[in-house]
């Protein structure tokens, strides 16, 4: 049984089709790279598995269970955690605080609660420990490099034990140790039984990481393969319509 | 990338992360409010050389109790623009809070009853404003520029522009509230310091000021974590209200009779209160005691010309250029940090 079935999924914005008749399946241990060129409709796929918004036609399904969302919250609560692409950080905001944000920890008395701000730090400098950053809690986000703004980023997804991590460009603008450090990551979420889903424009990461590779081509799915069955110099036919179909 | 590109990008991280963690007093330091009352210090020391009246126990107590009522106000501002918004309604506010509680007072009724009738009002243009701006998505300038119009107009209209003197059975008590003191501090003082420490609190411990600075810091950021950003946007418009509310309140006590012009144009001073004290019209960076501090060196300007023999023609001017300033300075210190 996948943990996730995207079944027959469209979706148009007026009268412009970004997605048309998708269908993906992902198991769990499982990391699938999603390639396409800007405007394929890797985002509009990705936002409606997140729950930015439902899709015109078509189910998503987690766990045999058709799941129909309208804000991100929801996805979450399924247990879908996604990591975007500008990572949707507060500057202003140490780096406990963004792991944090929206799911503070409390303490109580009486009708009294209260952030709990030491369990937070406690709590996120091991999740930093655990992906080998060397972001500090208390650090503000707006100090911070790209590496560790990431990191941040990752952490939250760490919090609750999610079904299916989504990554949008998680390597983009970070680092080359640090890349691998993300790769690293992945390699973890797999072996702990995560599925992953993870949107790329560099070939390299994709194919170190994943299992498989779906490519999208003007809002269809033109491929979907195991890694070892295609090559690069295919994946990138696919992607510039060179190849038309695998 | 190339190679190099990427190597500089690993040298910048590394030297981030070599970087120490503030200490105590080093964060302090960071903060304009620490600077703001230094200057606070400083322009103390220099008046209690100029004037022999400036220590004086009247003088002092005339200043606490004379920024208490700003301060109140700014509190509540602070949160408003630490989610990246503003308030001009708030003096208009005062004027037709002021002018319910006096009526209802006149008309014979309790003190209590006079202040929940007062809070109400407030509460009611709090929501109002709130609204408009989280749901309707309306600009906060517009929408309380708006509101600062029609809340004069209605304390015009409801007090028929007379002045409201006799405040029922509870006139002696409500006159002591404002007015009177406790241990030799004024009233309204003990008002800001109680709230001080709440909104304090309120900043660094509840999730609903971990949420106030998110909305502020990124709104997209906040809605994606989960983070009811509308009802926040309403609750600090709400809140700031009731400060301005409450220090209407306080203030017709303490005067002992209230017009339809209570409070004009003090929203250009709250504003400025909260922004001497370090909050960002830009959203996202507040002090709890940044208000008060701001409205405490806004009085001491004032007492200090008075003091010094300088023209009260000259006041707003340096009200005006303390405010430049403090934004000045802040912007110098941010320089080289980001």
């Amino acid at each position: 049984m996948p943990v996730l079935h995207v079944r027959g999924v469209s979706k148009s914005f007026g009268a412009i089709q970004a997605l048309g008749h998708v269908d993906l399946t992902l198991d769990r241990g499982e990391a699938i790279g999603l390639m396409g060129d800007n405007g394929a409709g890797k985002s509009t796929l990705m936002k409606i598995i997140a729950g930015n918004f439902p899709p015109t036609e078509g189910a998503i399904l987690i766990d045999d269970e058709e799941v129909r969302f309208t804000r991100p919250v929801e996805a979450r609560e399924k247990g879908i955690e996604i990591v975007y692409q500008d990572l949707a950080l507060c500057d202003n905001l140490s780096a406990a605080a963004n792991v944090f944000l929206g799911r503070e920890i409390k303490k109580r008395f009486g009708p009294i609660r209260w952030l709990d701000h030491r369990s937070m730090y406690r709590r996120s400098g091991e999740l930093f420990a655990e992906l080998k950053s060397e972001t500090r809690p208390r650090d503000l986000v707006r100090q911070m490099s790209g590496g560790q703004r990431q990191a941040v980023a990752i952490a939250r997804t760490r919090l609750s034990d999610p079904k299916i991590v989504l990554m949008d460009e998680p390597t983009a603008a970070i680092s080359v140790r640090q890349v691998k450090e993300v790769l690293d990551l992945i390699h973890r979420l797999k072996e702990t039984d995560h599925a992953v889903i993870l949107v790329s424009h560099r070939m390299p990461d994709v194919f170190e990481v994943c299992d498989r590779v779906a490519v999208l081509r003007r809002g269809s799915k033109v491929a979907d393969k195991p890694i070892g069955d295609t090559s690069p110099e295919e994946v990138t036919g696919l992607i510039t319509g060179a190849i038309e179909r695998a | 990338m190339s190679t190099e590109t990427q190597s500089e990008h690993a040298r910048i991280d590394d030297t981030i992360a070599a970087r120490r963690e503030m200490t105590w007093l080093q964060s302090l330091t960071r903060t304009q409010p620490f600077w703001i009352f230094i200057a606070i210090l400083i322009l103390g020391v220099i008046m209690s050389q100029v004037s022999g009246v400036f220590l004086s126990e009247r003088n002092i107590y005339n200043i606490a109790r004379n920024f208490a009522f700003f301060g109140i106000m700014a509190l509540g501002m602070t949160a408003v623009i630490c989610t990246a918004g503003i308030d001009l309604s708030v003096g208009s506010l005062m004027g037709l809070t002021g002018i319910v509680v006096g009526l209802v007072m006149q008309a014979g009724n309790s003190l209590l009853f006079g202040f929940f009738a007062g809070m109400g009002v407030a509460l009611l243009v709090g929501l109002t404003n709130g609204v408009l701006i989280a749901y309707f998505r309306m600009a906060p300038f517009v929408v309380t520029l708006g509101m600062l119009a029609i809340a004069r107009s209605l304390a015009m209209v409801i007090s028929d522009n007379r002045m409201v003197h006799r405040f029922g059975p509870d006139q002696e008590l409500y006159l002591w509230i404002g007015g009177g003191s406790m241990l030799g501090v004024p009233n309204p003082v003990w008002v800001l310091i109680v709230l001080t420490a709440v909104f304090w609190w309120a900043f660094n411990y509840s999730t609903w000021g971990r949420w106030v600075f998110a909305v502020g810091g990124n709104v997209q950021a906040a809605r994606l974590a989960g983070i009811p950003v509308e009802r926040v946007i309403v609750s600090v418009y709400v809140v700031n209200s009731l400060c301005a509310g409450l220090a209407a309140f306080m203030m017709v006590g303490w005067f002992g009779s209230v017009t339809n012009a209570l409070g004009m144009a003090y929203e250009l001073n709250v504003i400025a209160a909260a922004v001497i004290g370090g909050a960002n019209l830009m959203g996202g960076v507040a002090f709890a005691l940044g208000g008060p501090i701001g409205a405490l060196l806004m009085e001491l300007i004032r007492n200090s010309l008075l003091l010094a023999g300088i023209g009260a023609l000259w006041q707003q001017f340096f009200v005006g250029l303390f405010l430049i300033l403090a934004v000045f300075l802040e912007q110098i210190r941010n320089r080289g940090r980001t």
